[in-house]
Order: structure tokens, then C-alpha cells, then sequence
């Protein structure tokens, strides 16, 4: 944990020392230039190591086993969960549930929740920037149960219309789901006050922290968020890993998700009862190794510390805009640097997002091109596709100038020069 | 229009990725563009990042062959627009039926460079051609 009076000095070539992956060049002349933590982040050797350890030492399934293996996974998995619940500011650590991913948790929070308390004509409050994995699980809910889809408009540069969040909250809002920072145009979202005018219509708020918990310090009670769920891939976890956070008595008095082993109180022939949350949640095998090196994934970044991360990725985030800028037909998507966490979404007149991101791959810049699993953003953008620079803690000024060079190079190849 | 035996040439002349990219982009420049009016959603093909239009139709010549068009908004999908034209375009409709575009593609060492959704974007374009000559060869039947 960092003392925050004292933080450590924020030292990006240790760092990258940290991460393997960047150990190589993907040739001679060819530096590696990664751009698409937002996908997905590298892992640093701690992580790699932890997830090595259980396989070599003491796999054994979770939850089964008296002896010493299966005992020693158990107090790793516990250990992991606590950690989780403490860098989320959980009360305990029985609201933090491992799933598979920020997907599977919204997926559950939609099922379960939504399943059993919105009636017809309820509504749940959504906006066009959201990822899919935060639009579709409500869109499937809300048709089985006869509820309402509303959208809080957007303002010009894609942040949320707080006025237009105003005059769709109202009795029938149940839940106003959003991301804590959203996928493509990288927009924080005032999560503060999206939950007080929330609570003041007695709605609940989901947040999708899939991109706001590897980026941003994240605490449950600060405001007071009522579910929230990520990827533990994203933060530097293994992939197949993730975390649904749900305040105790939501946890409680929801259905379980999938039926299985370990989810059970008591089974006879034709009923069930449910075990206590977490577990009534995690049928089934979970992912063993993964949620326990997600624990170490928690402890590298609560020990660089936020205020060293955040100050790091606004730098680079500040010199991304301002170099981007530029390159001839750069067109920035997305709010102000201010307003935004490590992601710049663009588009270059008379150049494909498609081409761009082939062309880039060439200097050895890999970014994503494509709707990121935002097409209604991308019909609000008026763009088919965009090509999308994500940030992240092991990024440098320099990666962001290959960025520019490899753009350059783009715009010769298409012959835009 | 290059041959497909040209293009194997010039392709085995190529030493690395980054040549042939460059000259699937030559390629891509060289293609002749579809009108606007061609530009249709029926006509677009489904599947790909970049949008594709695609359109055939007989010639009266005796025997009839299918000659098609293509155009993309992306360069380097109308370079592979152009090899499909090669592999595919000209031909009488049984003997477009019967093109293997995988061997082409393979042939041309391009399958290690396409992902996975350019790969379904080239298929979506081949079952277009396929679904058209099939039409034809229905309609001449």
C-alpha cells in the first residue's frame, strides 16, 4: 500500500521494466508501441509469476477441498476477494464477486436484479455511449419484462446532457446504468451526481467500470454506487477473470445467476435452496489461478498509486492531443483533455480506419479501428468506424511520437501528402 | 487487368509484408471505382469493417462470361478487391463456381497478414460472387 503523503516518484522506464512483453523489439529497427490497453492491458511479471505459482505449487479446485492444497487455494482466493473489496472500498468482502469478466457482471446485474424487480413500464436509464456489454443485457431485460430503454442525450462533445438526465429521471426509473468512463471517447462521467439525482428518484446506479477502474481511484461510498463491475484483464489481471461488485442487501434479495455446483444451500430432487452471496453467484469452477493473480494486479497498482498513475497518463494523454493535432485531417472525437481518462478516439479525412490501423501495425503502432462495441456512438458520431489510441501507466512520450510518425507514414502510403 | 499467373509473379518478386501491402495499396489505387448509383445496401456485402459494394452481371458475348465490380472505402480492402476481380471476374459462371479464393489468397502468402474479421470480410465478398453466379447460372438454366 502507498503512503500518499510520500509517494513514490513516478518512474516509467521502471516500469516497463516490470512488464516483459516489452523486453522485445518486434524487429531490429522496430520498436514495440502499444496502444490498445483499453482492449486490453499488458501483464506485469508479479501477476505472471503469481498465476505460475498456483499452477506449480498448489493448484487444486476451490472451495472443495479439506487438504492442504485445496486449503491453501481457498485462503488465496479469500485473500484475493479482500483485496479486491478493499481497493473498491467494499464494507465487506462478501459484496465482491468473481465472474468472468465486466460482461458476465453487468449480464448478472441485468438477469438477476432486473429479472426479478422491473415491471412493465419501469425504466432503466441508459446513454449512447455506452459499450455494448453495458446496452444489450438491459436491452434483453428490459424486453422480457416489459420495461422501458431511456437514453440521457449527449452534449456536442459527447459527455452526458446532465439537464437531459433531469427530465428523464422520474417515478418509473428504477436504475440509471453508465460507465464510469466510457469506452471510446474515453469521457469521465460525474458519477457523483448521476448517483445523488439517482437516489433522489429512488433509483438504483450500475456502473460499468471496465475502463474507469484501471484508470481512475474507485470507491463504492464515495459516491455511493449501488453495483459496479470489471475486467480484471484490463487492470493488469489474466483475462477470464472479473469483478462484479454489489452493495450486501442487493446481493441478498437477488436470484442467483447460473445453477450449479457451490451456489447451493441445500439440493433435494426437486428444489433448491441458495447459498449466501458471494457464492450463490459463483456456480460452478471458478477461474482459480485468475482470481488470485488479479489480487496481485490490485496490489501493483494500489502500490504505484493513483495520484503518480493519474498525473503519468494526463501527461501523455495532454501531449497525445496536442501532437496528434499535427498530422493534416486529425479529427479528435470526444471531450477535452479535462474531461477525459487515457483515450483518444480519431478519425483522419480520406483516410479508412481500417487502412490507418493496417499501416500503423507496420511501424510497430498497434491501436483498434473499428465501432469498439459502440454502435450507437458511432451512429451519433456519424462514423462507421474510428480508430481508437488507449493509454495506459507503461506508456511514454515517446510512444505517443511513433504514433504520429507511423500516422505520417500512413498518409504517404495513401497517398495523402 | 493483370492476370492471376502475373500476379503470383510480381507477388513472389515481393520480399516481405510490408512490399505487398504497398502493392495490394497499388492495386487498391488502380481499381476502378463503382459509381455512386452502384453504391446501394443491396449491394453492400455484410461482414465487412470496411464497407464493400459489389455487383456482376453477363455479358452478351457467346458464351456469356460474369464480369464484376467492386469498391471499398478502404484502400487495402480494394487491393484485395482487385486479386478477387482477377481470380473471380471474366469467367463463365461454372467456372466462377468452381475458383478456390482460400488457395488464392494462401497462394499469395497474404492469410498470415489478414485478421480474422478481414478474413470473414473476404469471405462475405466470395459467397457474394458465388450467390450472383449461382443466380446466373440459375437464370441461364
Amino acid at each position: 500500500m502507498t503512503d500518499s503523503s510520500a509517494p513514490r516518484a513516478f518512474d516509467v522506464e521502471a516500469v516497463r521494466s516490470d512488464f516483459p512483453i516489452f523486453d522485445q523489439r518486434l524487429s531490429a529497427d522496430l520498436p514495440l508501441t502499444y496502444l490498445d490497453s483499453g482492449a486490453s492491458a499488458q501483464k506485469p511479471r508479479c501477476v505472471i509469476d503469481k498465476e505460475r505459482e498456483v499452477y506449480e505449487r498448489y493448484y487444486a479446485n476451490a472451495y472443495r477441498g479439506v487438504y492442504r492444497f485445496g486449503a491453501q487455494v481457498d485462503d488465496e482466493m479469500e485473500s484475493a476477494r479482500a483485496r479486491v473489496g478493499e481497493f473498491l472500498g467494499a464494507r465487506s468482502a462478501d459484496e465482491i464477486v468473481f465472474t468472468s469478466g465486466a460482461t458476465m457482471s453487468i449480464n448478472l446485474v441485468a438477469r438477476c436484479w432486473g429479472g426479478r424487480h422491473l415491471q412493465t413500464g419501469d425504466e432503466v436509464v441508459l446513454n449512447a455511449a455506452e459499450h455494448h456489454a453495458n446496452l444489450v443485457p438491459w436491452q434483453m431485460v428490459a424486453e422480457q419484462r416489459g420495461a422501458r430503454l431511456r437514453f440521457i442525450p449527449l452534449l456536442e462533445d459527447g459527455r452526458l446532457d446532465m439537464d437531459g438526465l433531469d427530465r428523464l429521471l422520474g417515478d418509473r426509473t428504477r436504475l440509471v446504468a453508465v460507465s464510469g468512463m466510457a469506452n471510446v471517447l474515453g469521457t469521465i462521467n460525474p458519477l457523483a451526481e448521476i448517483v445523488d439525482r439517482a437516489h433522489q428518484q429512488g433509483a438504483l446506479v450500475a456502473v460499468d467500470g471496465a475502463q474507469s477502474v484501471p484508470h481512475l481511484a474507485t470507491d463504492v461510498h464515495n459516491p455511493d454506487i449501488d453495483f459496479l463491475a470489471f475486467s480484471g484483464h484490463k487492470i493488469f489481471g489474466p483475462s477470464g477473470v472479473g469483478v462484479l461488485y454489489g452493495r450486501g442487501e442487493l446481493l441478498q434479495e437477488m436470484d442467483p445467476f447460473l445453477g450449479g455446483g457451490h451456489m447451493i444451500a441445500q439440493v433435494e430432487q426437486q428444489a433448491s435452496t441458495w447459498a449466501e452471496p458471494p457464492a450463490k453467484f459463483e456456480a460452478g469452477t471458478p477461474p482459480i489461478a485468475q482470481a488470485i493473480a488479479l489480487g496481485t494486479a490490485i496490489d501493483y497498482v494500489a502500490a504505484l498509486g493513483w495520484d503518480a498513475i493519474q498525473q503519468h497518463e494526463h501527461q501523455l494523454l495532454s501531449y497525445a492531443h496536442q501532437r496528434l493535432l499535427e498530422v493534416p485531417g486529425m479529427r479528435i472525437h470526444g471531450p477535452a483533455v479535462e474531461h477525459k481518462g487515457a483515450i483518444v478516439c480519431f478519425t483522419m479525412d480520406d483516410a479508412h480506419p481500417e487502412d490507418l490501423a493496417q499501416l500503423l501495425d507496420r511501424r510497430g503502432v498497434f491501436v483498434r479501428h473499428g465501432h469498439h462495441c459502440a454502435m450507437p456512438l458511432h451512429a451519433w458520431l456519424g462514423q462507421a468506424a474510428t480508430v481508437r489510441a488507449s493509454l495506459s501507466l507503461y506508456n511514454t512520450l515517446a510512444d505517443i511520437d511513433r504514433l504520429v510518425d507511423a500516422l505520417q507514414f500512413a498518409r504517404q502510403k495513401l497517398r495523402l501528402n | 487487368m493483370m492476370t492471376l499467373d502475373e500476379l503470383y509473379d510480381e507477388f513472389d518478386e515481393l520480399e516481405d509484408w510490408g512490399d505487398r501491402c504497398d502493392f495490394l495499396i497499388d492495386l487498391g489505387f488502380e481499381l476502378p471505382a463503382l459509381p455512386d448509383a452502384a453504391r446501394t445496401e443491396q449491394n453492400r456485402v455484410h461482414g465487412c469493417q470496411s464497407n464493400v459494394w459489389l455487383i456482376a452481371q453477363l455479358t452478351e458475348t457467346d458464351p456469356p462470361v460474369m464480369e464484376i465490380s467492386a469498391d471499398s472505402d478502404a484502400m487495402i480492402v480494394r487491393g484485395l478487391i482487385a486479386v478477387l476481380l482477377m481470380a473471380f471476374s471474366g469467367n463463365r459462371v461454372e467456372d466462377i463456381l468452381k475458383v478456390d479464393a482460400q488457395a488464392v489468397f494462401a497462394r499469395l502468402g497474404l492469410t498470415r497478414h489478414l485478421s480474422t474479421a478481414r478474413k470473414n470480410g473476404l469471405a462475405g465478398m466470395v459467397d457474394r460472387i458465388r450467390l450472383l453466379a449461382a443466380r446466373h447460372a440459375d437464370a441461364g438454366a
